[in-house]
């Protein structure tokens, strides 16, 4: 089996086993208040890694490509409450601009 | 005697009007529900092309969101792994993202009190949305039927808008020229911009940012983001102590 078999096939079932582990195990596990302030603030954390990683990694090199317009437009779309589709057509447009224009 | 058949006209009449009202509630909430499944299929189009682009096949991409069933999770898998970054890392993120679901369900199983069979099936669709849509309603009774509705909307809309995606991505070809490589970027801002309310959560995400770039040129590829997002987090729950 491929590594991309391998990584999808875990990924799905390892999600949807967490999603089955909420219902069964006992609350009071998950009623620490530490393990709580951890969960909430994962998303927003690994989501802002994601963001900047993103745009700005190819491999191992920080590079500045059209991406950056594309990011640029999607965080002023964001902060206008714009719709989900709007933000990322706009910025795949805007990137897909600077990708002609650069050459 | 009057007073008797006063009183049982006017609980019959009430109850006419709760009826009513129970009606009309179920009417808005599946209304909402749709709405929230047609709000993601953007989401779920883009995801799609991307993930094919990123080089998983169109079988692939379609089981994630059978199976994995979780927006931010599945983006952040095929948005490493088409960067070249490691399984590892990329499996770690994934299922570190994916972890608030379980959070979800066991404070929405009390809401809901689904019978045993149902459990797994109500699992599998606990996300942001049903989530979201079973709080609101629960003041008013509502809890069960708004996760249920908003479930297989949002089900059934993202999985056609999964297949759409990845059919339009295998014909796009390469995905700078499209420019569909910064999909993942708008989709992740997208996904962050509502978590972004209090200050604390937007030093946080600085901090998350900062330090995943940072990290970009001394660590593999993948990795970054898991030691940015995780360090951070980690940082954000000790300061709270």
């Amino acid at each position: 089996m491929s590594t991309l078999w391998v990584a999808v096939l875990v990924a799905a079932l390892g999600c949807a086993l967490l999603k089955q582990l909420g219902y069964v195990v006992p609350g009071r596990w998950l009623e620490g208040a530490r393990v709580r302030a951890f969960v909430d603030v994962l998303p927003v954390a690994l989501l802002s890694a994601l963001v900047t990683v993103s745009t700005f990694a190819s491999g191992t090199r920080l590079v500045l490509d059209s991406r950056a317009a594309g990011l640029l437009v999607a965080v002023v779309l964001v902060a206008l409450r714009a719709p989900f589709l709007l933000v990322v057509v706009a910025a795949c447009a805007a990137a897909a601009g600077v990708h002609a224009l650069s050459g | 005697m009057r007073g008797h058949v006063w009183s049982v006209l006017v609980v019959s009449f009430a109850r006419g009007v709760s009826a009513e009202d129970d009606a009309a509630s179920l009417r808005r909430i599946r209304a909402r529900a749709l709405v929230i499944g047609l709000s993601v299929t953007p989401f779920g189009v883009s995801f799609g092309a991307v993930s094919v682009g990123s080089g998983l096949s169109v079988l692939q991409t379609c089981l994630l969101s059978l199976v994995l069933f979780s927006g931010a999770s599945q983006f952040a898998l095929v948005s490493i792994l088409g960067a070249g970054g490691g399984v590892g890392s990329a499996l770690a993120t994934t299922l570190l993202l994916g972890s608030r679901n379980g959070l979800y369900g066991a404070g929405v199983r009390g809401l809901l009190r689904a019978p045993a069979w149902l459990r797994p099936l109500a699992a599998q669709v606990t996300i942001d949305e049903s989530t979201a849509m079973a709080f609101a309603e629960a003041p008013a009774g509502f809890a069960a039927s708004a996760f249920w509705s908003t479930a297989a909307s949002v089900y059934v809309l993202w999985n056609l808008a999964t297949v759409l995606g990845a059919l339009v991505g295998r014909g796009l070809g390469s995905l700078s020229v499209a420019g569909l490589d910064a999909a993942g970027p708008a989709a992740f801002v997208a996904l962050l911009g509502p978590r972004l309310r209090f200050a604390s959560a937007r030093v946080v995400a600085l901090v998350a940012a900062a330090v995943a770039v940072l990290c970009v040129p001394l660590l593999p590829a993948g990795s970054p983001v898991l030691v940015g997002g995780g360090l951070a987090a980690l940082a954000a729950v000790a300061r709270r102590r």
